[in-house]
């Protein structure tokens, strides 16, 4: 199950003059479980201190996110987080950087070995388990990355503009991936992006924030079946929408 | 012929270029070993010393000296530099300590040396640990602040929930190439500290002692032995170690070097 509520949350970041910058203002959010979101908005809206709170890596200022009814207090295996820039460990291969997470759970050597081969084959990179991450390309590293989040199995799965440093044919590939490995697992994914093409792609919902302090301006249901055609007609009007809300909040702020 | 022979073969000439420049000079130029010890002096000298069998006994206590020194600065910075990279706390409490006694030139504990350990090879291996330790400790200060967030912030959402596991599986490794540096400075400073410490009559053995014993004894090509000797070890500590760090624990670097 992976269900998470958030309620009423802003978030302050102090400044050393002593004032504040008012990163999030009363955001509230419902997102069912197995659901695909995207959060867009313009720079600066706060859309990854949202997702840093909800991995447990920021406490918000007020009100409160929980996952599956419990309040989140701080980072846990249960919500896996892949971060945009490349955050596998470099002096681990790539089989236990996989493994690293049922390590600290305590799993034997020869069974956390097994879950993260099967991860590693889900991502498709089971020639280079035994590689050092140096040795791989960008979208192979946020694979890894991916696989690693997976075996420990995590309720929900957090991105944050993972495919951001990629290039414009590696995103495209890893966006097919990523679709077919969240219908495979059946996880919750909420996803970072400033790509609003991403987003039309990739989700059930897009949820739009407003600028800084950034809130909830608009949750766009996107009905169509999988996998979508960015070519077509309603692809593209859904995502001048996005665009022009985006544009608009710009403009007025 | 590659480039790898060219290398070593022109190594070879200009050696023996320096060597026969040498000899000249020391010959025919200054004419007497006492000023400048020939190389064939220096070769007489070191063919006796061999003979005598101290140069093999001196060499060992003086890695004793050293071993000492550098694994009790490594015992001692590294975990050190550890709580005040990591621990704010630690930091604050322990840097104006450090900051005090960091500038104090590591010989200049040879007095107290004598005094807390006598003559022994613990008093040796103290100022060496003098020598060695603020460059452990710093640098393993710095490289624990420079630990990617991103892979702590890794590690605690992949499940490290306490500081001891997130120093032990995540800022540990990342730290140990710039740790691995520090460490290779180090053992240069406990080198130069060696040779001084054995020099001051800290010890009556050792490499730095016989260098200082054969200056009072006026032999001077045994001094010129005892300079390349330690030079040459100094080169192979240096190369073991480096060899070991990139072999053992960089293999995930690529091509660099400690």
């Amino acid at each position: 199950m992976g269900s998470v509520s958030i309620a009423n949350v802003s978030k302050a970041f102090p400044k050393e003059d002593g004032t504040a910058t008012q990163a999030l203002e009363g955001v509230n959010l419902e997102i069912g479980d197995t659901e695909f979101i995207c959060l867009v908005g313009p720079s600066g809206c706060g859309k990854t201190t949202l997702l840093r709170i909800i991995a447990g890596l920021e406490t918000p200022t007020t009100g409160s996110v929980a996952v599956d009814g419990h309040t989140v207090t701080g980072p846990d295996p249960k919500r896996g987080m892949v971060f945009q820039e490349y955050s596998l460990f470099p002096w681990l291969k790539v089989v236990d950087n996989v493994a690293f997470g049922q390590e600290m759970k305590g799993v034997g050597k020869e069974e956390r070995r097994k879950t993260a081969d099967h991860y590693i084959e889900m991502v498709g990179l089971s020639q280079f388990r035994d590689a050092y991450p140096y040795e791989l390309s960008g979208g192979m590293r946020q694979r890894v990355a991916i696989a690693r989040a997976l075996a420990n199995d995590p309720d929900v799965l957090l991105m944050d503009e993972p495919f951001g440093a990629l290039d414009a044919q590696t995103r495209n590939h890893m966006q097919k991936e990523l679709l077919s490995l969240w219908e495979q697992t059946q996880k919750t994914i909420v996803f970072v992006t400033h790509s609003v093409d991403e987003a039309v792609y990739l989700s059930d919902k897009i949820v739009v924030l407003s600028p800084r302090p950034g809130s909830i301006r608009e949750v766009i249901t996107i009905p169509w079946p999988r996998p979508r055609d960015r070519t077509s007609a309603e692809f593209a009007e859904v995502r001048r929408r996005v665009l022009r809300m985006i544009d608009e909040s710009e403009s007025t702020q | 012929m590659n480039q790898q022979t060219q290398k070593r073969l022109l190594g070879i000439a200009a050696l023996a270029v320096v060597a026969i420049v040498w000899q000249i000079i020391a010959e025919y130029v200054v004419g007497r070993s006492f000023i400048l010890p020939s190389v064939t002096d220096v070769a007489e000298a070191f063919v006796n010393l061999l003979g005598s069998g101290t140069l093999l006994a001196d060499t060992a206590v003086s890695l004793e000296h050293f071993g000492i020194g550098i694994i009790a600065a490594l015992l001692l910075g590294v975990p050190i530099g550890i709580l005040m990279g990591w621990f704010r706390v630690a930091d604050f409490l322990l840097d104006p300590i450090i900051e005090i006694l960091r500038p104090i030139p590591p010989l200049a504990w040879i007095p107290f040396a004598i005094i807390w350990f006598g003559l022994t090879t613990q008093a040796a291996g103290f100022v060496i640990f003098a020598g060695a330790f603020f460059p452990i400790l710093t640098a393993t200060y710095a490289a624990f602040r420079d630990v990617p967030k991103v892979f702590v912030e890794a590690g605690k959402v992949l499940g490290c929930d306490t500081s001891f596991e997130l120093i032990r599986y995540v800022a540990l490794p990342a730290a140990i190439p710039a740790i691995a540096s520090g460490v290779r400075i180090a053992m240069g400073v406990g080198w130069m500290c060696l040779v001084a410490a054995e020099m001051f009559g800290v010890s009556t053995y050792g490499l730095g002692y016989q260098l200082w014993h054969n200056y009072y004894l006026h032999q001077m090509p045994s001094v010129v032995v005892y300079m390349l000797i330690l030079g040459f070890t100094g080169l192979i500590i240096d190369r073991i170690f480096r060899n070991y760090v990139d072999k053992q624990l960089l293999r995930w670097r690529a091509g660099e070097v400690a």
